[in-house]
């Protein structure tokens, strides 16, 4: 039993680490209603980014600071020459665009800093510890002491500020949203701006785990699952989203796995958000579509 | 041109989508206060020129008087934060959010704390919430909304639709209200009802409006001024009664033998 209770945590930890990426694409959805990209390249090219910098001696929270500043002129000048441009239009469109994006930031990086793997050390070991008599490791237990923060922080802003009733007003129509006076350019710098800052945490924690490199835009497609779950509008949900995903894809893996074959682990996850489409498109936390016939 | 009782006055303003002339060099002005109509048929141009008034389209030429202050492009926002409000002919609301809520984003200009306040429910927040809040009950018990007021505005009928529009404009407390077809879709007791809650407005709030609208019958019975507008040119300007004597008038809505 204590085993089952050591995969299980095991994989509620792992699964935090899909919520941090899938929280990124949670803002960007949450204010202009599409599925954002782009949003793993920025986690790759932020990260690479920050590891570039150690490398070159700069230290840690210095890197840290110039990332997140570079980060938030790479946001307004997503908003500047990008989404301006595209106000009012249908949301296949702005979906197209994130995809141009995202090989815009990908080839930018790979432009800058190159294409080899660099190791990153962020100063948490990995090795694992007892407790409880289960085997935990600190890093998982760091990663998910960062993301409950980062929820917390951003759950609290959006519903304690005005942002958040705004955000949702956009999302819904935006030549609504403008002529109430909503400053459509600035919320957008805004979600951008944070949704960066997200996708340098969660660059920072998988490329000291994975090592930074260009596999890391790659997480985009484990995150889709944990929106399916959780919700594609909710912070909360994307938390939950991940907790599910991981533990029981680590659970299907160790106690299914020697009836069905190794390796279900790479697709489970896609299996159980096609299981939940079926019951629940919304997913959990998500606002279900209203439409009157 | 422009005098004191003018609230907007439009001078010469001409608009064109690749190469259609959509309105033709057209000036009209409007009293602070009155109920003003623009009539005509498909395609003349109200729409346009109502886009053009709160700065969805740039008007090529010509120039907006609006609140004493002349400009020749508007931006959404800025006619927002200037007074001006206003409704769409295809309902423009945020349907995944209550009637409460869609009511409270009208009042967005008129928050006054920062965000920095709202978080720590400090300075001028706690107060400004209040503020906000009472004043979009008021707008709803206004409109007799009070009924739907939790309720998801997409899963309300259309005439209530079109009210809850109407609140969220009004939340804004604004100079000049613009309505892009109120009651389009609407049958006869709908319209006589929403017909109104718009003279109230004009009564209670002294705001002044701007409407488009088909029905005759409620156009001159609800406005002061009438604008009558033909393939994006003026074909007549003055009171309702003027306006139906007007021989253009008449024959570009009952055709004429040339």
């Amino acid at each position: 039993m204590s085993f089952f209770f050591e995969v299980l945590t095991g994989g509620l930890l792992a699964g935090v680490m899909y919520s941090l990426v899938a929280i990124g694409f949670v803002l960007i959805y949450k204010a202009s209603g599409v599925f954002n990209f782009a949003q793993g390249s920025m986690v790759l090219f932020s990260a690479l980014t920050f590891v570039s910098l150690l490398e070159r001696g700069v230290p840690f929270w210095i890197s840290f600071i110039i990332t997140l500043l570079i980060m938030l002129v790479l946001a307004w000048a997503i908003e500047r020459f990008v989404l301006r441009k595209l106000v009012n239009r249908s949301p296949i469109t702005l979906f197209m665009a994130t995809l141009g994006l995202s090989y815009i930031i990908e080839g930018l990086a790979q432009a800058v800093w190159g294409a080899q793997v660099h190791a990153l050390d962020i100063g948490v070991s990995d090795e694992p510890f007892e407790i409880f008599g289960m085997l935990l490791s600190q890093f998982d237990l760091f990663a998910a002491a960062i993301a409950g923060i980062l929820v917390a922080v951003l759950s609290f802003l959006f519903s304690k500020t005005r942002t958040g009733i705004s955000l949702r007003a956009v999302a819904d129509d935006q030549l609504a949203a403008l002529a109430v006076g909503i400053k459509l350019n600035r919320l957008w710098f805004i979600v951008w701006g944070v949704a960066g800052f997200v996708g340098l945490v969660a660059g920072l924690l998988w490329g000291a785990r994975v090592g930074v490199q260009f596999s890391l835009s790659l997480i985009v497609l484990k995150a889709l699952p944990v929106l399916i779950i959780g919700g594609f509008t909710s912070i909360g949900g994307a938390i939950v989203g991940g907790l599910i995903i991981g533990s029981s894809e680590k659970l299907a893996e160790v106690f299914l796995g020697p009836y069905i074959g190794g390796g279900i682990e790479n697709w489970f996850p896609y299996v159980l958000a096609m299981l939940f489409l079926l019951v629940r498109p919304s997913g959990i936390f998500g606002e279900r579509a209203i439409e009157r016939v | 041109m422009t005098t004191n009782e003018h609230l907007l006055s439009l001078n010469n303003i001409s608009l064109s989508f690749k190469g259609v002339k959509a309105i033709n060099n057209i000036s009209f002005a409007v009293n602070r206060g009155e109920i003003c109509a623009l009539i005509g048929p498909n395609g003349a141009g109200k729409s346009s020129l109502l886009n053009v008034i709160n700065g969805v389209y740039q008007a090529d030429e010509g120039e907006i008087n609006f609140d004493g202050e002349s400009k020749k492009n508007m931006s959404p926002h800025r006619s927002a934060q200037r007074g001006i409000a206003r409704t769409f002919q295809n309902i423009a609301l945020f349907k995944g959010m209550s009637v409460l809520d869609n009511v409270l984003t009208g009042r967005n200009l008129k928050v006054k704390s920062s965000w920095v306040e709202q978080v720590f429910n400090i300075g001028q927040a706690p107060n400004d919430a209040v503020v906000q809040r009472k004043k979009s009950e008021e707008i709803i018990d206004f409109l007799k909304i009070q009924p739907w007021r939790s309720s998801l505005v997409g899963s309300l009928p259309y005439g209530l639709q079109k009210r809850v529009e109407l609140a969220r404009a009004l939340a804004a407390e604004p100079k000049l209200l613009l309505l892009d077809e109120p009651m389009a879709g609407m049958n006869s007791d709908e319209k006589a009802e929403m017909s109104r809650f718009i003279l109230d407005t004009q009564r209670e709030f002294g705001t002044t409006i701007v409407l488009i609208e088909h029905d005759i019958s409620v156009v001159m019975a609800l406005s002061n001024h009438v604008v009558v507008l033909d393939y994006g040119k003026k074909i007549g300007d003055g009171t309702p009664d003027e306006v139906r004597a007007n021989p253009e008038v008449i024959a570009a809505y009952l055709g004429t033998k040339h």
